[in-house]
């Protein structure tokens, strides 16, 4: 171990490592931005990873800049961490050159700050692996939830042949104008996604309200109201938030078949919101019971009832939790698939989710199904990130279900 | 002098409250009992029978009416003529019969001995039908003026049949061939199996992905908000759009992953991601760890930000190093929450439906019991089997439920 923790071992190492990230990471993203050949060199990211690493221990402001820049020269060369492929232009080899170097001498020299060439004590070590971990993780953890979205995004700008032709090739001629918005114009024309999109919002809307209705006298007596029972109560609750959807799918798609509530918007209404309720119940009664007593039973001492002390006092003081509530009730119905599913049929009566399914056929073109999925995207993320600050308190407020 | 002592029971107040209690309570159970509840029996119920996608529909009498003869004046014979069946091939209707009115106009000459009429009203007594059953039943009629007059029609007037057919769902046969159905060969333990790898390595895969998130963000600097909504994206947008994203990534033609890869030299020939088979199910649980490392993510962070800031300036100034205060301070801190969140995501995973069932349809050797619930009863159309998996699923469930109920009165907190 104590090896390890010398300048001239520790720095190569953690060199090569962030390297070899950084030259993977420019790589694939120079790629998908513009479709040539990137790739990263293993034995291209050993050989000046260590020696950018070198440059970067404790010393002159120098050494690193002129390592990079001859880490530049060779990617230029061919001979650097990142190699390119044929017929590439000038302008976006030299970008891929100048993005790896500069990250790589940029980054090392901040997470081998103060690690000197010799021996180096356990702090100094452990906090420079740290810094390197760090920073691995924000490139790691961003590239991995961003790729996803961003072929969402572009394939759905894109048409069949160019996506068969280069899959990689993400770039948009933006010469196209509206042309480049043909899926989403044929969506709302042709399938009707006008309609999903209301019908969601529609059922989504009216669940959040069904939800607070029912769960918000009901959260109340947990919290408050003492009787034999509560905590036996407060218990099943969880347990019903655990119950399979799958499990209750089949029934409930037996009794509406038999019922004839299948293929209605009416039945889904009703199904919805029972779903819902164990979890806004279970949020609600833990912000209830935050809620300083004294203050309802000062509205009791002055005459209101139980009722109106809810209604004058306790909802009031509980609108933050309110809307974090609503938005994740309305997250789940609006995100809800396995019901729809089942349920719907009949394509007048889609919601987004069962009307995006439809779309996963061999006919129909696949920038279609992503323009669809980002149509269902969209709303939520503006919504979240809008009230980010709510829906964030309000998945931790106790919420698990997923 | 009488004893002093505590009063006893419960008094008027307390009652009033408790009164109040339930009646607050009574929509939310009498909601849940009617949907969690009910067809949690159903389940039960419906797992001991044999029933199929096609007997939900009960057999019925099928009945078409229509004047025969085409009469033209007054005095034309006519017939009015009904035709019934049964809907169902194979199962019976007993007591079989109709009502109907016999437009206005119309004189019934020659009666059908099975029918009765009254006035306008006619009622005919069919008896027992087997499966498959069809008649046309005939009755002359002489056609009057006012009959040409009004225009209306027989089948103008609905004719109300009956007959009692048993279904399947209700009546009292019980079998327990859906239980040997699915626990027969190796195939149950086959999906057991792939349902335990998921739900273990998904909920471990996205502990640890969510543990190393929170640490990243566990402190404050400029753009830390965005970067924490960002992370939120998996867990927030709809599962269905994520899932095709997935699989439009790692298509084996045309997905972009495959093209990276081949240019990169991984590979020489592009993988098929989701239909081999110990790759799809890798695929599945990485897809299952992607998308809920954000919801660990948010409670570490929460459990993280509440823990006291003193313990680690004391740990430095006994010259604890960086990897010692971790190990040592925070991931006891942290062990509460961690394993509350494992019970929890376990019993969520393992309940899991929608993503491998977007993702793969269960297909490739990544079958777990929630998919094979579906599968049994839609694909293969034996609901009675479908049920019996749920059955199978529900008693797990229970299991894991007791466990967690046990654990989280001992972890306040949650």
């Amino acid at each position: 171990m104590d090896m390890l923790r010398r300048g001239y071992v520790t720095a190569p190492l953690l060199g090569i490592l962030w390297m070899f990230a950084i030259a993977t990471t420019v790589a694939i993203a120079m790629s998908f931005a513009t479709g040539s050949a990137f790739r990263p060199s293993l034995s291209g990211s050993v050989v000046w990873g260590g020696i950018i690493g070198l440059a970067c221990l404790h010393g002159a402001l120098w050494r690193p800049v002129l390592a990079a820049a001859l880490v530049v020269v060779v990617t230029a060369l061919g001979f650097g961490p990142v190699v390119t492929g044929d017929g590439i232009s000038v302008v976006s080899m030299l970008l891929g050159a100048i993005a790896t170097a500069g990250f790589a001498a940029y980054g090392l020299w901040r997470i081998l700050d103060e690690v000197a060439l010799g021996e180096n004590n356990r702090h100094l070590f452990e906090a420079a692996v740290l810094r390197f971990l760090t920073g691995f993780g924000y490139i790691f953890f961003t590239a991995i939830v961003l790729i996803p979205f961003y072929v969402m995004v572009l394939t759905s700008l894109k048409n069949q042949a160019e996506l068969i032709q280069n899959p990689l090739d993400f770039s948009i001629d933006l010469g196209k104008g509206f042309e480049l918005f043909r899926s989403y114009d044929e969506l709302f024309t042709q399938f009707n996604f006008g309609t999903y999109l209301f019908n969601s919002f529609f059922i989504s809307v009216l669940t959040v309200f069904i939800t607070l209705l029912f769960a918000i006298p009901g959260a109340y007596a947990v919290a408050r109201l003492r009787f034999s029972g509560r905590a036996t109560f407060s218990r099943s609750i969880l347990m019903i938030y655990m119950v399979p959807m799958i499990v209750l799918a089949l029934p409930i798609y037996i009794a509406f078949s038999m019922a004839g509530l299948r293929n209605s918007l009416g039945g889904i209404i009703l199904i919805y919101p029972v779903t819902t309720i164990p979890v806004a119940l279970y949020m609600l009664q833990g912000y209830f019971r935050g809620l300083p007593a004294e203050i309802e039973e000062a509205g009791l001492m002055d005459g209101l009832s139980r009722l109106a002390v809810i209604w004058k006092i306790t909802l009031p003081l509980s609108l933050p939790a309110m809307a974090s509530v609503s938005l994740y009730v309305f997250m789940i119905a609006w995100n809800e698939f396995l019901l729809a599913f089942m349920l719907l049929d009949d394509p007048s009566k889609f919601t987004l989710t069962r009307g995006i399914a439809s779309l996963n056929s061999s006919e129909i073109p696949r920038q279609h199904l992503m323009a669809g999925s980002v149509i269902a995207t969209v709303p939520i993320m503006v919504l979240f990130l809008g009230l980010e600050r709510f829906m964030t308190k309000g998945l931790t407020a106790g919420s698990v279900k997923g | 002098m009488t004893d002093i002592a505590p009063p006893k029971g419960s008094g008027p107040l307390a009652r009033r409250e408790a009164r109040l209690a339930w009646g607050l309570l009574l929509p939310t159970i009498s909601a849940v009992a009617l949907v969690v509840v009910l067809p949690l029996l159903a389940i039960f119920w419906i797992s001991v029978k044999p029933v199929g996608l096609a007997d939900l529909r009960a057999p019925e009498v099928v009945l078409r009416e229509d004047l025969r003869g085409g009469p033209e004046q007054a005095g034309d014979a006519a017939e009015i003529r009904y035709r019934l069946r049964n809907s169902s091939q194979d199962r019976v209707i007993s007591q079989v019969g109709f009502t109907d009115t016999v437009p206005e106009g119309l004189t019934v000459t020659q009666l059908d001995p099975r029918c009765t009429l009254n006035g306008s009203a006619l009622a005919c007594d069919l008896g027992d039908w087997q499966g498959g059953y069809r008649e046309n039943l005939m009755i002359p009629v002489t056609v009057e003026q006012a009959y040409l007059d009004a225009g209306l029609r027989p089948q103008d007037s609905e004719a109300q049949v009956r007959g009692r057919a048993s279904s399947v769902l209700t009546d009292s046969t019980f079998t327990l061939d859906n239980f040997a159905r699915i626990f027969d060969g190796d195939e149950f333990w086959g999906v057991l199996g792939v349902t335990l790898f998921y739900s273990v390595f998904g909920t471990v895969g996205a502990l640890l992905f969510g543990l190393f998130a929170a640490m990243l963000l566990n402190k404050s600097f400029k753009g830390q908000g965005i970067l924490r909504g960002l992370y939120l994206f998996p867990y927030v947008s709809p599962v269905i759009a994520v899932a095709f994203a997935w699989i439009l990534l790692f298509d084996p033609f045309s997905g972009s992953a495959n093209a990276l890869l081949i240019q990169m030299g991984v590979t020489q020939n592009s993988i098929n991601f989701f239909g081999e088979k110990p790759l799809a199910l890798i695929m599945v649980t990485l897809f299952e760890i992607w998308r809920y490392f954000p919801l660990s993510f948010l409670f570490i962070l929460a459990r993280m930000q509440s823990i006291d800031t003193d313990m680690y300036e004391a740990a430095d100034m006994d010259g604890a190093s960086p990897f010692q205060k971790f190990w040592y301070l925070s991931v006891p801190q942290l062990l509460g929450i961690l394993s509350v969140l494992f019970l929890l995501r376990f019993i969520w995973t393992f309940n899991k439906f929608d993503d491998i069932f977007l993702l793969t349809g269960g297909n490739a050797g990544t079958r777990t019991l929630t998919v094979n619930v579906y599968e049994q009863a839609f694909a293969i159309s034996n609901i009675g089997a479908g049920a019996a998996v749920a059955v199978v699923i529900f008693g797990c469930l229970l299991v894991f439920s007791l466990l967690f109920l046990r654990f989280i009165s001992q972890e306040e907190g949650l």
